[in-house]
């Protein structure tokens, strides 16, 4: 397209059809995508709850352990069960479209999809291990 | 990018801790670090480093994905400047209490 068109006021209006609020209930594909955005409020949510078990530590050992039973409460523990349902979710999916949003090459041929998703994964699992390592050694 | 390392730092090191934390633990399969213990390993430059860049960048992650999903879940983009205004404003807020905290270990 040569140029910019010059618009006058007789030019007609675009056609934006208004979007209604509950598109997104109209199928399922589309409700696992705002399931995967959603999944972002329960990464919020652990990040709160990791401040405050570091504010935990910090006040003490009595703090430490009724920050122990408070997790224990069925309220938080279930809220940190479906957040943890929804963390491997987000995992999944963010793992599942790296290779589409990190192109890599070695030289000239280009890394294929797998191993740029399994390379992920891998050090999903590494991180995984250390993290048990450390909180778990006597 | 901070969105991208948010999602990455999230979806490796979350789900390890969460189970840990929010399920094992209180449910007692396995033994919980003492408090000495976790005060050792907070004390530890790299651990609260780490821990850190996980909370800053997983709030940034959330602010920018949750203003988007309002916009385009909720089709409400006439309120942009509040949403980002509280979206960003609270991933600063949160990164700058996590630096706060760490900070009293090391």
């Amino acid at each position: 397209m040569a140029g910019s068109p010059n618009y006058t006021d007789y030019h007609p209006r675009w056609l934006r059809r208004r979007v209604s609020t509950y598109w997104w209930l109209g199928s399922w594909s589309y409700f696992a995508f705002v399931l995967r955005e959603a999944s972002c409020i329960f990464v919020a949510w652990f990040v709160v709850y990791l401040l405050l078990l570091v504010r935990a530590v910090l006040q003490g050992e009595a703090n430490y352990q009724q920050f122990m039973s408070w997790s224990a409460t069925p309220a938080i523990f279930w809220l940190n069960v479906v957040s943890f349902l929804f963390l491997v979710y987000h995992a999944y999916s963010f793992f599942d479209a790296a290779p589409r949003a990190m192109v890599v090459h070695i030289g000239k041929t280009r890394v294929p999809a797998s191993w740029v998703a399994g390379g992920h994964y891998a050090a999903w699992v590494v991180a995984s291990a250390v993290i048990f390592w450390v909180l778990l050694r006597a | 990018m901070l969105f991208s390392a948010g999602g990455v730092m999230s979806g490796m090191l979350m789900p390890a801790l969460l189970f840990l934390f929010g399920i094992a633990f209180p449910l007692g399969w396995l033994a919980a670090p003492t408090h000495e213990r976790m005060a050792v390993v907070l004390a530890n430059p790299i651990a609260a480093l780490t821990l850190f860049a996980l909370c800053a960048l997983s709030l940034f992650h959330w602010a920018h994905r949750f203003r988007h999903t309002l916009y385009d879940g909720l089709q409400i983009k006439h309120l942009e400047e509040v949403i980002a205004t509280i979206c960003y404003g609270g991933a600063i807020v949160g990164s700058a209490m996590a630096a706060y905290l760490l900070w009293q270990f090391v």
